[in-house]
């Protein structure tokens, strides 16, 4: 064969700049840009808002639906949805509570939540890849199920008077609370499982073309059954902060907590077509929403303006997203 | 008498792809005018220019003698242009006679449909196609496929349709009801309705038709009455090219067998199907399009499981029941298809070279970029792939770099026994030549090659014999000193059996 060695030196020698090229053109990098702006602006609207202590509150609100959106953002990437982390966050963080009331050791209690996430991951993915039910109609029909099932059951009694051991999402180790070192450390393991291991790049190809995968030796049931698995328990860790947060545990779904963490994977550059996107972006996004919440109370604009804004930057993304998707000819 | 329709001098470009060129085509009331041609040789988009779905980039359209542009389907209908695809398109939810009015259903002065006058007409159009038996007020989910045609037709006519286009209108139905569609025909032909009849089976093209023309690779070849010609001179005109030198073939040694496939049936596409692949052969095999070659090949490869039959790998029988079987047996597919079934489109060339050999590329289930690099930059340079960087995003690509990309995907499992189907479809000349030296490249090697092609003269240019499926069974096998377009075509298309030689 001729050989053509022109491409593949430029493709060396261009690495580098090609590299810094992509990682500034990047989701993540546009909202890193986009919190640093905002925390400078507001900062030097109202000084209060840069103290070290507001930072971390601003970094510690989202940290547990950060946590849902790594979940999130791996079942979108798949080229599925979960539209039920809300009930199931809601539903679990009950039943963690429970256990704990009952005398269960502190441990036991926080393993019960992750372990249920997982397995209402695995109905849910069996459902999924190979009921062949779209997981659009599956996690509806659970959100459903779960938040009729919880009010029944609760009776809407709120739990109270936990040993303090139990609140692991008020401990602080190395002064830095716990919510903030699960979302961190969550998201950079996750980040690199999905770049460097073969199952990530599993994710990848069946959410961009499960058919083609499928034909490459993927096995893509398989694939979208332990991503649901996997976003249980990233589900069921959210539940755990949740529940542990406050002294009490309410007996309802937080309110919109789907649409905090689909927006969060959204806006952080997950695709919601599937095939694209990282952890770091919609981590990124779930900060940047709360900063935006945050600074809206610090320079006096009513909080509920949030609500619309989040609604509009979730709109714009997708659209962003699709107009950059018909350049390159990847249609709808 | 005047022509019903006239064209002249049409031409139209798809981007990448110039589909007609200079095609003339003239229809007469109350003639069945067939329209012959290999698969892409232009009879759909001809159609669809006809219809209204497609606008020419040059040339005239004339109905009735009047030149007149077509900008969408409505338009065509409007003047008397009514088409039956080959997947019909009726709502199988709604009635018969909902069907047949849809769109143009009689309405009294409130804008309400009159429902009895509704059913009180399709009942009066079936009838006057001599159909009795269809009950106007049944959901036509319902009916047999035969039904549905009729139905469809009838619909048709409800519009005042002069001239009737066909498009392989046979091809689903059962020998009864192809009696009574040829029954309709002619008598809508006593009645002056033009009909443009398409269809592969040229038996039917000279029981029914009056006039043919053949159109090659985009081009009109002529126009002639089916009383003045015979079977073997319709063939020469579908085929007549002259082999160039585009195929490289390399004599390579053939060896053992290393795909042995007995009796391998999956209904209705596989009906029985056997053959031997050698190490070092490269088999082509013909047919037209939905004659069973793509999905036997994807039995083989364990896309879909086969309801019987056996297939034997270096001579040992072969449990193959996902891709992942057959891969780890040392085969690979590359699809008809390479943007649904090829390639993974968001992503850029590196990734998808490496997508079927992750585990190659990786230890203990993490990947090695390093060694994922390397390999898509020798994939780049060994199939001399037009690309800037291994990072670029493989829909960007044309898409002769696509193919070979997907190509590249298979050849770094290093298989021995590759299947392509339609390994050159819409890429460019010089890609084609690429490709078509790589497999003869790759056969010297040793491998064995199966080769679903529905371009014939590539067919005959590489392979060491030839298979030719029709309806699901191999109609005829052919060495490669016997082969010849007519030879093949011939079992392609017609009834009688060809004895193997």
């Amino acid at each position: 064969m001729t050989s053509m060695p022109a491409a593949a030196a430029r493709s060396t020698s261009n690495g580098v700049l090609m590299t810094l090229r992509k990682i500034v053109a990047s989701q993540e990098f546009a909202l890193f840009i986009s919190l640093i702006t905002l925390i400078v602006l507001v900062g030097s609207v109202n000084s209060n808002y840069v103290r070290p202590n507001n930072l971390l509150s601003v970094l510690q609100g989202n940290a547990f639906a950060a946590v849902a959106a790594i979940g999130m953002s791996m079942v979108i990437i798949s080229g599925n949805i979960d539209i039920s982390v809300g009930s199931v966050v809601g539903v679990l963080a009950v039943i963690c509570g429970n256990v704990s009331k009952a005398g269960a050791p502190d441990v036991l209690a926080w393993a019960v939540p992750i372990v249920l996430g997982a397995g209402v991951g695995a109905v849910i993915g069996f459902l999924v890849a190979y009921m062949r039910i779209p997981s659009i109609v599956v996690t509806l029909g659970l959100a459903s199920i779960l938040k009729g099932g919880l009010i029944l059951v609760t009776e809407g009694r709120e739990i109270s008077g936990f040993n303090e051991s139990f609140l692991i999402a008020q401990m602080r180790p190395l002064g830095i609370s716990v919510p903030i070192i699960a979302m961190i450390v969550l998201t950079i393991i996750v980040a690199f499982w999905m770049r460097y291991s073969t199952f990530g790049r599993s994710i990848y190809a069946v959410g961009g073309n499960p058919e083609a995968a499928r034909l490459s030796g993927i096995n893509d049931r398989r694939v979208i059954l332990i991503v649901f698995i996997l976003n249980g328990i990233f589900v069921g860790i959210a539940s755990l902060l949740f529940a542990t947060q406050l002294d009490i545990i309410r007996a309802t779904v937080p309110a919109n907590f789907e649409l905090l963490v689909i927006t969060s994977s959204v806006v952080g550059g997950v695709s919601i077509l599937g095939g694209v996107g990282t952890v770091i972006g919609s981590t990124l996004a779930a900060i940047l929403l709360n900063a935006i919440g945050s600074a809206l109370v610090f320079i006096n604009i009513s909080p509920y303006w949030l609500r619309a804004f989040q609604g509009l930057l979730i709109l714009v993304t997708v659209l962003i997203d699709l107009f950059r998707r018909r350049r390159q000819g990847i249609g709808v | 008498m005047e022509p019903i329709l006239e064209i002249e001098g049409i031409s139209k470009s798809f981007p990448g792809v110039r589909a007609l060129t200079d095609v003339q085509f003239r229809l007469f009331p109350g003639q069945v005018h067939a329209l012959l041609g290999e698969n892409g040789a232009g009879k759909s988009t001809l159609i669809k220019i006809i219809s209204g779905v497609h606008r020419p980039d040059s040339g005239v359209i004339r109905i009735n003698g009047q030149p007149i542009i077509l900008n969408n389907p409505r338009e065509a209908q409007a003047k008397g242009v009514a088409t039956i695809y080959q997947e019909l398109s009726l709502y199988p939810e709604l009635s018969v006679a909902e069907n047949i009015f849809l769109g143009h259903a009689p309405k009294n002065r409130l804008g309400m449909l009159r429902w009895p006058e509704i059913e009180r007409r399709a009942g009066e159009i079936l009838a006057s196609l001599n159909i009795h038996d269809i009950d106007v007020t049944r959901k036509v989910g319902g009916l047999s496929v035969g039904n549905r045609q009729r139905v469809e037709i009838a619909k048709a006519l409800s519009q005042n349709a002069r001239i009737l286009i066909m498009d392989e209108p046979t091809a689903s139905l059962s020998e009864a009801d192809v009696q009574r569609l040829f029954e309709i025909v002619r008598l809508l032909r006593e009645r002056g309705v033009a009909i443009i009849y398409i269809s592969h089976r040229l038996e039917e093209v000279f029981m029914l038709a009056d006039h043919v023309t053949v159109l090659r690779d985009g081009q009109y070849v002529g126009e002639k009455p089916v009383a003045n010609v015979t079977e073997p001179e319709l063939i020469q005109m579908m085929v007549g090219r002259t082999i160039d030198q585009l195929f490289p073939k390399l004599e390579a040694r053939i060896g053992d067998p290393v795909l042995e496939v007995r009796d391998l049936r999956r209904l209705p596409m596989t009906r029985g199907v056997s053959f031997t692949l050698r190490s070092g052969e490269i088999l082509g095999m013909a047919g037209l399009v939905g004659s069973g070659r793509s999905e036997t090949a994807q039995l083989i490869f364990g896309i879909a499981r086969p309801e019987a039959g056996t297939i034997l790998v270096h001579g040992k029988p072969a449990r193959i029941n996902r891709p992942q079987d057959a891969m780890r047996l040392g085969m690979a597919y590359i699809p008809e298809d390479r943007g649904l079934q090829g390639l993974i489109r968001p992503m850029p060339i590196r990734p998808n070279v490496s997508l079927a050999s992750l585990e190659k590329i990786s230890g203990f289930r993490f990947l090695d970029f390093g060694r994922e690099r390397r390999l898509a930059v020798e994939t780049i340079n060994k199939l001399n792939v037009r690309a800037f960087s291994t990072e670029q995003i493989v829909n960007k690509l044309s898409g002769g770099n696509q193919q070979k990309i997907v190509v590249g995907k298979w050849l770094a499992r290093e298989p021995r026994i590759l299947i392509v189907d339609e390994p050159t479809r819409g890429i460019d000349v010089g890609a084609k030549a690429e490709i078509h030296r790589l497999l003869s490249e790759l056969a010297q090697r040793g491998i064995g090659i199966l080769m679903i092609s529905s371009e014939l003269p590539e067919v005959l240019g590489m392979s060491d014999r030839v298979l030719v499926m029709r309806q699901g069974r191999i109609a005829a096998e052919i060495s490669r000193a016997d082969a010849t377009q007519e030879r093949v075509a011939h079992a392609m298309m017609s009834e009688s059996e060809e004895v193997a030689s």
